[in-house]
C-alpha cells in the first residue's frame, strides 16, 4: 500500500531475515491508544491509534427494513474508507477491494461471534434497526484490520439505543444503551520471507508476501482471513491461532477496562 | 444465525444429501471448453456449475497497470444474477464478489510463473452460472484447470475445497444449505506439492483443535480433486491417442 524505495525494503527485509526488528519484538504490539464517544452526534464512536494507524469508527442506527431471512433481526453494515488524507497511495473513488476486504472481514468477526444482539434490534414486523459500521481510516502505517476491528467493538459497547415512537427516531434525551453479547478482537501477522510479525507496519505491510488475520473471543476462533499471494504453512497456521489466543487478552483488557471505567 | 430456526443437516449419521462427514460432492471438469478464450475449463461440482476462462499474457490495459517485472494477474468472479435458487440477482460483481475475486487472484500470483512476462496482463473470468455452496472454492479449482489448459507456467496446480462444522462435527464440502446453517465455513486452497497454504477464510466458531481437523480433512480430499483435475488435463489428449490405436 505503501510506496517505499528499494533500498529502504531491501534495508526491511535482509533486517527482518537477520531477526531484527525495528524497536520492537516479532510479537509485540505497537502502543495502543482507545478513545471512545469523540463523535457526540454518532450513536457510537471511537479512535485507535495504533502506533501511527490512525482510525475512526462511528455507529449510526436508522429504522430499515429486515433481510428476508432474517425477519426477525437487525441488520449490520459495515464499510470502510480508505480516504485519501490517510496516505498518498490511498486515491479517491469507489472503495477498492482493500477497503472492501477490510470491511467484510471486520464484518465477519462482529457477525460470527455475535457481538451486536441482533434480536434487540427488532421493532415491528417489516422494520427493524440497522447498525452502521462506518471505519474511517484517517492515517495509515500499517495493520488496519486489528486496528479497525478494536475501535469497531470498542464504539459498539458504548452505543445508545435511539428510541422509536410514534414514527419518529428519538436520538437524544435519556436513552439505554445497543445491547453487546460479546468482545471479538483480532491479530494481524505479516510473513516476509520466512519470519512472521505481529502488527506490522506501514513499511513491513510494503514487503510482506503474506498476511493472515485471525479474530477470537475467549473460547472460538471467529473469523480467518489470508491474503496476498504468499503463503503460510499449516504449522505456522496453528501456531498463530495459539499466539492469537494470548494476544487477545491484552487487547480484550483494552475494552473491558473502557467498559468499567 | 442463532435465532433462526435451524434445519437438522444430519438425520442418522448423514448429511441432507446423503453424505458422510468426508464425503465431497460428485465433481466433474471438462478442459478446453471455451474456444476463444486462451485456456478454460467447465467445472460441476454437485450442483454448482462454473465456467473459467484464461486470457493472456496480453498486453497490459490500462497501459499504467502493466508491471515492467512481471504480468499482472487480474481476476474477475460473478456470479450469473439467475444462479441462485432465490430471487434474482442484480448484475455486476457486488461487495462479495470483488473480495472473491482479490483472494482469489492472490491464490495464482503464487503460482503462476508471472516473471516470464514482464508488462503483460493475464485475465481470469470466473462465470458461476448456477450456484449451491462452495461456489469460491469451486471457481479456483476450475481457473487452475483453465490456466494450465493455457499452457502459463505455473508452479503447481493449486485446488480448492471448504471445510465447516455442522454441531460437534467437521464436514467437508458445505452445501448451499449447510453453508447456510453451519456453524463454521472455512474455504482453503492449497498448493499441493508442498502442501502450502495459499487461501484462508473463516467465519463462524471453531476451536483450536477442530481447526486442526479441518485442515486434515481439507488435504484428504484434496487429493480427490486433485487428480479430477489432473485427468481433466489428460482427457482430450487421451481422446486424440485412442483414436489413432
Amino acid at each position: 500500500m505503501q510506496s517505499v524505495n528499494s533500498i529502504k525494503s531491501t534495508y526491511i527485509k535482509e533486517l527482518l531475515n537477520n531477526g531484527v526488528r525495528s524497536g520492537r519484538g516479532f510479537f509485540e504490539y505497537r502502543n495502543i491508544s482507545v478513545v471512545r464517544d469523540i463523535i457526540p452526534n454518532a450513536e457510537g464512536s471511537a479512535q485507535v491509534d495504533l502506533g501511527s494507524t490512525k482510525v475512526l469508527v462511528g455507529v449510526k442506527l436508522d429504522i430499515d427494513e429486515p433481510m428476508p431471512d432474517k425477519p426477525n433481526e437487525g441488520n449490520i453494515i459495515t464499510s470502510a474508507e480508505l480516504l485519501p488524507l490517510a496516505s498518498a497511495d490511498f486515491d479517491i473513488g469507489p472503495p477498492s477491494p482493500e477497503a472492501i476486504e477490510l470491511a467484510r472481514v471486520v464484518d465477519r468477526g462482529i457477525r460470527a461471534a455475535n457481538v451486536i444482539d441482533t434480536g434487540s434490534l427488532f421493532i415491528e414486523e417489516g422494520k427493524v434497526w440497522s447498525v452502521f459500521i462506518d471505519i474511517y481510516i484517517m492515517n495509515y502505517d500499517g495493520n488496519l484490520f486489528d486496528a479497525s476491528t478494536l475501535a469497531s467493538v470498542a464504539a459498539l459497547t458504548n452505543t445508545r439505543m435511539p428510541k422509536y415512537e410514534d414514527g419518529n427516531v428519538i436520538r437524544e434525551g435519556k436513552l439505554g444503551k445497543l445491547k453487546v453479547n460479546n468482545i471479538v478482537t483480532s491479530c494481524t501477522y505479516a510473513k516476509v520471507g520466512k519470519s512472521i510479525m505481529l502488527d506490522p507496519d506501514g513499511d513491513e505491510e510494503s514487503v510482506m508476501d503474506a498476511r493472515l488475520t485471525i479474530a477470537n473471543d475467549e473460547t472460538y476462533i471467529r473469523a480467518m482471513q489470508k491474503g496476498l499471494s504468499g503463503s503460510f504453512k499449516e504449522h505456522e497456521v496453528n501456531e498463530l491461532i495459539e499466539t492469537s489466543f494470548e494476544k487477545s487478552k491484552d487487547l480484550r483488557a483494552i475494552i473491558n477496562k473502557l467498559n468499567s471505567d | 444465525m442463532s435465532s433462526q430456526e435451524k434445519p437438522k443437516l444430519i438425520v442418522d449419521g448423514k448429511r441432507l444429501d446423503g453424505r458422510g462427514f468426508d464425503e465431497l460432492r460428485p465433481i466433474k471438469i471438462e478442459a478446453g471448453v471455451l474456444k476463444n478464450a486462451d485456456g478454460s475449463a467447465y467445472l460441476e461440482w454437485g450442483k454448482n456449475k462454473i465456467f473459467a476462462a484464461v486470457y493472456g499474457p496480453r498486453e497490459a490495459l490500462p497501459k499504467h497497470t502493466a508491471d515492467p517485472e512481471k504480468a499482472v494477474i487480474k481476476c474477475r468472479y460473478s456470479m450469473a444474477p439467475f444462479s441462485s435458487l432465490e430471487e434474482h440477482g442484480r448484475s455486476g460483481p457486488n461487495r462479495r464478489a470483488i473480495e472473491i475475486s482479490k483472494v482469489t487472484k492472490e491464490v495464482f500470483e503464487n503460482v503462476i510463473m508471472s516473471e516470464n512476462f514482464p508488462g503483460t496482463e493475464i485475465n481470469i473470468f470466473i462465470e458461476v452460472v448456477q450456484s449451491d455452496g462452495g461456489t469460491r472454492a469451486a471457481g479456483i479449482t476450475a481457473a487452475a484447470v483453465a490456466l494450465a489448459t493455457s499452457g502459463i507456467p505455473m508452479r503447481d496446480l493449486p485446488y480448492a475445497v471448504s471445510a465447516g462444522k455442522i454441531g460437534d462435527h467437521i464436514v467437508i464440502d458445505l452445501n448451499k444449505i449447510e453453508d447456510n446453517y453451519s456453524d463454521a465455513d472455512v474455504p482453503i486452497a492449497v498448493s499441493p506439492r508442498t502442501g502450502d497454504i495459499l487461501l484462508l477464510q473463516m467465519d463462524g466458531s471453531l476451536t483450536k483443535d477442530e481447526f486442526k481437523e479441518v485442515i486434515a480433512k481439507v488435504k484428504k480430499a484434496g487429493q480427490i480433486i486433485s487428480k479430477v483435475q489432473r485427468d481433466a488435463l489428460k482427457a482430450p489428449y487421451e481422446r486424440i491417442s485412442n483414436k489413432y490405436k
